[in-house]
């Protein structure tokens, strides 16, 4: 990664300085301060993804590790033209990403907009909307797989029973269905949050000059709440995505990557192949194409990022 | 169930009480959202048959039985380990990401902004994709291939701490600047006249101010550290941390659901009692100064 740029250079006297001597000092200040979290987070991210880089370029597979030695870009190519799953994969992580960030984002815009009304129990009903966050990832993919889905004696197929009709057996009928409900499970209640805060940001000044004007509820949603939300939205757009592409405890819990390949995502897919097929040298490839994909989805969310910084400054 | 003060100078929430139509479509939401959490916690109060009965029972006589199994296996070293490792690897991250977000906020180093990209471009790596590495790295030898040292970590607490550490630092640099942000300048401006030192400055005058989101920031490091589980499976010991206490109880043979539902319980418990009772900062951390 390459986004890092040393801040090792010399200090010069900002545009508004107050005095020169004392803002040179300043710089210094703010250097050393800044300095031991970064040598930190470069130590322990960048250590590991060098060795990824050097694995990359090697032929080596536990079960054979005679074979082991230095291959050139055999483990790319290989991925890039002749690995059946590769392009399945990408497009599970597309779906995976892209659908479980919308629906957390809508699902949350609604709970964010029910309980930021007064009526009785409005805590209570927040608190138990907020709980699915807190719980820990591998037992809310239990709980789900189990007690949720399951064909016999889960509770949703027998909901689904009640009305006459007879459930599909989720985990293998629609599996990145399943997998996607409980990531939006967890992460909806996250969205509320943010939203929330967006919420109660807005003026009540401006919510009554509307309802004196005599805006409806749903003009007061639609006109004033949602233009505001716009960049909690985008905070929690790309939060969510951060978080979300790298959620793998679901999948390992409910689907171990299946059936066939159809909930492997690219995290999962590295796991995979290091874990299960004991290929590192094609798993640190694989490892590679991620991060450099990242990198480019990265940038992209960092302009964003950006323009929601200069809009905070201004 | 904690009910929380929600009756604050009414700032942004609609001061007028909802018609009885919204407060119950609200009331039916909440509950069909937390209905999974219900259902695991009542699971664990029966027996292993009625776990599976349909139509399921609500009200029920509760048994022991679950806990006494769950008890049965010393739940306390793990519950131990995932304190340990929590507190340990937030204390950390405060440590570190407390004068980075504060000078990246008030001192405005050169290239502040590629410093806080590259910090938040650190999370965007999935863990899974350096798993490898990592383990070569932790282990007792390395990799003497590529004469790589080994870091003896594999299967220690503290290798754990370390990359919990890494984990939660980008997000609280994240949300520790904003906050930083939030400061007054007249009230920095005014101490430095006054010729504050920057010990004074940040102990005396900033930390105190922003506490609240101190307590937020430290509070979302702990969640993440206890609830993290895929780190700790493939490279901390079976008997690590209360996860891997948790999965014990999955079996590929017999009933398991109920024992599953009552270590579930325990596992989530003081996540779920600490998330309930800092609810406003959760909200206000995770806005992470969107509002402003």
């Amino acid at each position: 990664m390459a986004v890092a740029q040393s801040p090792a250079q010399p200090a010069v006297a900002a545009p508004a300085a107050p005095t020169g001597s004392r803002r040179l000092a300043e710089h210094q200040i703010g250097r050393l301060l800044v300095l031991p979290a970064l040598i930190f987070a470069i130590l322990v991210t960048q250590a590991p993804f060098l060795l990824t880089i050097l694995y990359s370029f090697q032929r080596w597979n536990l079960n054979r590790p005679d074979q082991r030695g230095f291959v050139g870009f055999d483990n790319y190519i290989f991925l890039l033209t002749r690995d059946p799953a590769f392009y399945e994969v990408i497009l599970n992580t597309v779906i995976f990403v892209v659908g479980a960030v919308l629906a957390s984002l809508a699902l949350g815009l609604l709970f964010a907009e029910l309980v930021n009304h007064r009526f009785p129990g409005r805590g209570i009903v927040r608190t138990m909307l907020i709980t699915p966050f807190l719980i820990m990832p591998a037992a809310a993919a239990l709980t789900w797989k189990n007690q949720m889905l399951d064909a016999n004696f889960g509770i949703v197929d027998w909901l689904i029973s009640l009305v006459g009709l007879r459930g599909p057996v989720w985990l293998s009928d629609y599996p990145m269905l399943s997998v996607i409900a409980v990531i939006v499970w967890r992460w909806a209640p996250f969205m509320m949050l943010i939203l929330l805060a967006g919420m109660q940001s807005i003026s009540e000044e401006v919510r009554e000059a509307a309802r004196v004007d005599g805006a409806t509820a749903r003009q007061e949603f639609f006109d004033i709440t949602l233009p505001h939300l716009w960049r909690f939205m985008q905070l929690g757009g790309l939060l969510g995505t951060v978080f979300i592409v790298q959620e793998i405890d679901p999948i390992f819990m409910m689907t171990g990557g299946g059936p066939g390949d159809a909930t492997t995502t690219l995290p999962y897919f590295v796991y995979e192949k290091a874990r299960e097929s004991f290929d590192i040298g094609r798993g640190a490839a694989l490892g590679v194409i991620v991060v450099l994909m990242s990198i480019v989805v990265i940038t992209l969310l960092v302009r964003l990022l950006d323009r929601m910084l200069e809009r905070q400054e201004a | 169930m904690a009910t929380l003060p929600i009756r604050r100078a009414g700032r942004g929430v609609s001061r007028e009480t909802a018609s009885p139509l919204w407060a119950i479509s609200a009331w039916i939401v909440g509950l069909i959202v937390f209905f999974p959490v219900l259902y695991m916690f009542l699971t664990g109060f029966k027996s292993e048959n009625a776990a599976v009965e349909l139509p399921p029972r609500l009200i029920f006589w509760p048994t022991f039985e679950n806990y006494d199994a769950v008890f049965g296996i010393n739940f306390v070293p793990f519950f131990r380990n995932s304190l340990v490792t929590s507190l340990v690897s937030t204390f950390f991250v405060m440590l570190l990401a407390i004068p980075c977000a504060y000078a990246l906020a008030l001192y405005r180093p050169k290239k502040w902004k590629d410093i806080l990209f590259f910090f938040i471009s650190t999370r965007f790596l999935p863990a899974a994709g350096v798993i490898v590495p990592l383990y070569v790295l932790f282990s007792p030898v390395g990799d003497p291939v590529l004469g790589v040292p080994g870091l003896g970590l594999l299967g220690t607490l503290q290798g754990l701490v370390i990359l919990y550490t890494a984990m939660n630092l980008p997000i609280a640099v994240w949300m520790l600047r904003s906050f930083f942000e939030e400061v007054p300048r007249d009230i920095l401006d005014a101490a430095r006249v006054d010729g504050a030192s920057l010990p004074r400055e940040m102990f005396q005058i900033v930390l105190p101010m922003i506490s609240p989101g101190l307590v937020a920031t430290a509070f979302i490091a702990i969640i993440f550290a206890w609830n993290e589980f895929f780190l700790a499976y493939n490279l901390a010991p079976k008997e690590s941390t209360v996860p891997m206490f948790m999965v014990r109880f999955v079996t590929s043979e017999g009933l398991f659901w109920a024992k599953l539902a009552a270590s579930s319980t325990m596992a989530v418990i003081p996540i779920v009692l600490l998330g309930w009772i800092a609810q406003r900062q959760l909200v206000r951390g995770l806005s992470m100064g969107a509002v402003k």
